[in-house]
């Protein structure tokens, strides 16, 4: 079965996953990023890339900072965008995703940006365009279910690379809802791709998926053991509704237990670097102390999005 | 009209039979074995020389979706699709719409199917009303009206007290209860096995307690109301071990059953998102197929079934998790035994057994699953050393929703004899 | 195969060429990487004051269509504001003037300068653009022919030099 993210000669032609894919597409993504970081300084805060195209963002769930992320970045390109907020629209009228994709093409769609709440969406939309022919058309998965968030994953490694360098001299922690959340499997497979050699988990069992050991990382309940030494913390997302369906007592205890603190944060080596996905629940998963301290990198992260989206989509529609 | 199948390998399980020999038939049974009864002139004779002469099959688990779910299989569809696959009888679970809770309904079924003259059918009756697991179905009637035995299919009764409850009322007839082992907590919101795949994927897991936690209840009851029952669809190697266990220390009657999907395939077979593993119970570990595959073979497991269930391109064109449930099998039951048995290298009247005469015994047929003289002239003709490839082309049932398209299998059916009479032949 | 010149000698030719038109405020960018190369190179003869910027033209090609993104780019730099100021812009071959538009149209996004001079080392004709140069150290005496390109080396020893080369 063919990668449904690489096209007949195994180039990149969607971005739904960054599981499986090659160290080396990884790592030209962060590179092609590089020079996108500049544009922003510019007088003019546009490239010419994507004139004429037109790119549709597709959220089916709401997420108005990913949306935005990502229209900063087409919009940056030039690109004509689209948003679409479908749940508000034609699904609750009874459309099935695919007559929205079909309908779509009808208008000469260029990209698709999709945001799913269900698992592998972005991959049915992906196979499904494969099957029509339309080779010209690309997706970018902007998030879906709990499977996978690669332009997340991928402008974490950005993060990541421009303040330690290299990879395989890493220890990283991801703190938190790892089962529900896509943003951690990114980060995994990302993480595992790019060679670092000790991948921790800090998580309570009621957050953690089944055998997730066998992804490549080293399970932690305990945050003082999980963050000894360690050079990057990534924090999770915790959602408020974890609490009803008997994950966890309340958000006070979680705070107690898994929230970072600068006295948890102390264990890790003192020039470790924070990260955070955004949005942040400050006092549930991250101490406001940590979060606007000098560790945190939260803010550049959001930058270097823009910039690894603009490369993304860039290299997507140039082939 | 008298039929002579001439120079075949006639392979019966029941009799632990395999040789060449001609097969006579008259009156819709089997007449004789070997020579011809004195004065048998056939009105047609069908070459079967090496091909193989078979009871016709017995798929204890085929959803021909009527009543109600027309849009995706009809029963003339899938009857063609039976034909075509050598499956002669077929045990029909209740979720239907309505559920098969009411005599009338059964009967009408039975009318409908017996007026195609294709496939026996056997319904399964509803164990509740609606399978809603509150109110006991009229189990006496629906028995009149044509069920040989009482499920809720894939609808588990949440409340344990009603479940006991409809064990004794069927226990009280020794009617058969057929229960798929699914815990509905552990179950609900779930759509894979929880494991490496499910993780790495994101889709919510369900664990093998899920079915583990069932079969123990289950089986508790049943040793307290002593009601036959039979666990359908295994899909884990504890499950497996929970049934031998009440078998061997217990002393608890308990059969049970595996589809043809389990048997061959795991988890992994879910790739990127292929909504055709999207399956009740779900697609477990490799360690579980490989256990459940080893557990058919030497017949800790009874029988194999094909789970049939026609889904539409519509409801498996979504999402995985959005996507409906189920796999089309009737024609994909004679390949995939004789696929099993070619990689488990068993004889084929072991294999064979597994959906004729095993699957006889479960569903209490004894006119049909073997060849012996008298017996009810169903029988399959196939070609074992034919392959070919499954694609939605080949496949005469409505749904052509199948883990298994683009393969190519073992065992091209020739002939489908139902009571004597030549209903498929290609 | 024509005699190609000495890059070095064309490279002194070419600051000769600028000097008597330099302004106060005169600045160079130069495009990646032989004009680059060039740019640092002529600031330094010139004794300009101003560090060169350097532009990298791949997110403002014609043909991102055809072929897509260039395999890796690299960051454009424009050290100071270009707001007003007399630009040299300075490439290293000219061909087709297809480069030259794309880092027109590049330095635009940064700014209006009050003018845009061209400088090259080398003009190899074929020009498929409206494009000359106002500074140029030599011109080829017949147009190269496609199949072949024409590229501006930097030795190990920090010296330039022309190459020819098949493409």
């Amino acid at each position: 079965m063919r990668n449904p993210q690489l096209n007949k000669n195994g180039e990149l032609q969607h971005l739904l996953t960054l599981d499986g894919l090659p160290r080396d597409v990884i790592v030209s993504i962060l590179d092609h990023a590089a020079p996108f970081t500049e544009v922003a300084e510019r007088e003019v805060k546009k490239l010419p890339l994507l004139r004429g195209k037109s790119i549709f963002n597709l959220f089916f769930e709401n997420s108005t900072r990913t949306r935005t992320t990502f229209e900063i970045a087409a919009k940056r390109l030039s690109a004509d965008v689209v948003n679409l907020n479908v749940s508000t629209s034609s699904t609750a009228k009874g459309e099935s995703l695919l007559d929205t994709i079909d309908n779509l093409c009808a208008m000469h769609a260029d990209m698709f940006v999709v945001r799913h709440a269900a698992s592998g969406a972005p991959v049915l939309i992906a196979k499904h365009l494969q099957a029509a022919g339309r080779d010209h058309i690309h997706v970018v998965n902007a998030g879906d279910g709990r499977h996978a968030h690669p332009t997340q994953g991928l402008l974490d490694m950005y993060t990541i690379r421009h303040y330690k360098h290299d990879f395989t001299q890493l220890t990283v922690a991801i703190v938190g809802d790892v089962l529900h959340s896509r943003v951690a499997r990114s980060q995994i497979a990302a993480l595992n791709t790019l060679g670092v050699p000790e991948l921790r988990v800090i998580a309570p069992k009621t957050l953690l998926p089944a055998e997730i050991e066998k992804l490549g990382i080293r399970v932690f309940h305990d945050m003082s053991e999980g963050l000894k030494d360690v050079d990057v913390v990534m924090m999770l997302r915790l959602q408020n509704e974890r609490m009803s369906g008997a994950l966890l007592p309340t958000p006070q205890e979680y705070y107690k237990v898994w929230g970072l603190t600068e006295e948890k944060l102390a264990l890790a080596k003192s020039d470790a670097i924070v990260m955070h996905p955004g949005p942040m629940n400050r006092g549930v998963e991250i101490d406001s102390a940590v979060a606007d301290g000098s560790q945190a990198v939260i803010l550049p992260q959001v930058t270097f999005g823009i910039a690894v989206r603009m490369a993304v989509m860039s290299m997507l529609a140039g082939q | 009209m008298k039929i002579r199948i001439a120079n075949g390998r006639v392979v019966d399980p029941a009799h632990q039979s395999d040789s060449v020999r001609d097969v006579f038939i008259a009156e819709g049974k089997i007449a004789a074995l070997g020579d011809a009864p004195a004065g048998f002139t056939p009105d047609r004779t069908l070459e079967a020389r090496g091909l193989i002469v078979a009871p016709g099959l017995i798929d204890l688990a085929a959803r021909l979706r009527e009543p109600g779910f027309e849009y995706r299989a009809t029963l003339e569809s899938e009857m063609e699709a039976a034909m075509a696959g050598g499956v002669t009888s077929v045990a029909i679970p209740p979720d239907t719409d309505p559920a098969l809770d009411e005599p009338g309904l059964v009967e009408m079924l039975c009318y409908r199917a017996e007026k195609l003259n294709r496939a026996h059918i056997y319904p399964i009756g509803a164990l509740t009303i609606g399978l809603k697991g509150e109110r006991l179905s009229e189990m006496a009637e629906l028995l009149e009206a044509g069920c040989f035995a009482f499920s809720q299919a894939n609808e588990p009764i949440v409340d344990t007290l009603v479940l006991m409850r409809a064990m004794q009322y069927a226990a009280t007839f020794g009617f058969r209860v057929w229960l798929q082992p699914i815990a509905p907590f552990l179950t609900r919101g779930g759509f894979a096995h929880s494991g490496e795949v499910a993780s790495r994927l994101g889709l919510p897991g369900i664990p093998v307690a899920a079915e583990t936690v069932a079969i123990f209840t289950y089986l508790q009851l049943a040793k307290v109301t002593g009601v036959k029952l039979h666990v359908t669809r295994l899909s884990s190697a504890e499950g497996l071990s929970l049934i031998e266990q009440a078998r061997a220390r217990y002393g608890i009657d308990v059969t049970c059953d595996v589809s043809i999907n389990h048997l061959h395939l795991c988890d992994a077979d879910i790739g990127y998102f292929d909504t055709h593993c999207h399956l009740i119970p779900p697609l477990r570990a490799q360690s579980d197929r490989d256990a459940l595959s080893a557990a058919l073979a030497d017949g800790r497991i009874d029988a194999l079934c094909s789970d049939h269930t026609p889904v539409d391109d519509d409801h498996k064109l979504k999402p995985f998790s959005e996507s409906e449930p189920g796999a089309t099998g009737l024609e994909l039951l004679l390949p995939l035994t004789l696929k099993w048995a070619e990689d488990k290298k068993l004889p084929l009247t072991t294999a064979l057994a597994r959906v004729t005469s095993d699957a006889a015994k479960l569903a209490g047929i004894t006119r049909a699953g073997h060849l012996a003289p008298g017996a009810r002239a169903d029988v399959c003709v196939f070609d074992p050393d034919a392959r070919s490839c499954v694609s939605r082309e080949s496949l005469k049932s409505q749904g052509k929703n199948t883990p298994f398209l683009g393969q190519t299998l073992p065992g091209v059916v020739r002939y489908t004899l139902v009571e004597g009479r030549l209903m498929f032949e290609r | 195969m024509p005699q190609l010149p000495d890059a070095e000698t064309l490279c002194r030719q070419l600051a000769e060429q600028i000097r008597p038109c330099l302004k106060p405020n005169t600045v160079l960018i130069g495009i990646r990487t032989g004009g680059e190369w060039l740019a640092r190179r002529l600031h330094a003869l010139l004794g300009i004051e101003e560090p060169p910027g350097a532009i990298d033209i791949s997110f403002y090609r014609d043909d991102y269509g055809a072929k897509g993104l260039h395999a890796s780019p690299q960051r454009t730099h424009i050290p100071f504001s270009i707001e007003e100021a007399p630009v040299i812009l300075v490439d290293d071959v000219l061909y087709t003037g297809r480069t030259t538009r794309a880092a027109l149209n590049e330095i635009f996004d940064f700014g209006r300068p009050a003018s845009v001079e061209l400088a090259v080392l080398v003009d190899r004709g074929g020009r498929e653009l409206p494009v000359a140069a106002r500074y140029c150290a030599h011109i080829l005496p017949e147009p190269l022919p496609a199949s072949q390109n024409l590229q501006l080396e930097e030795t190990e020893d920090g010296n330039l030099t022309l190459r020819l080369i098949d493409a």
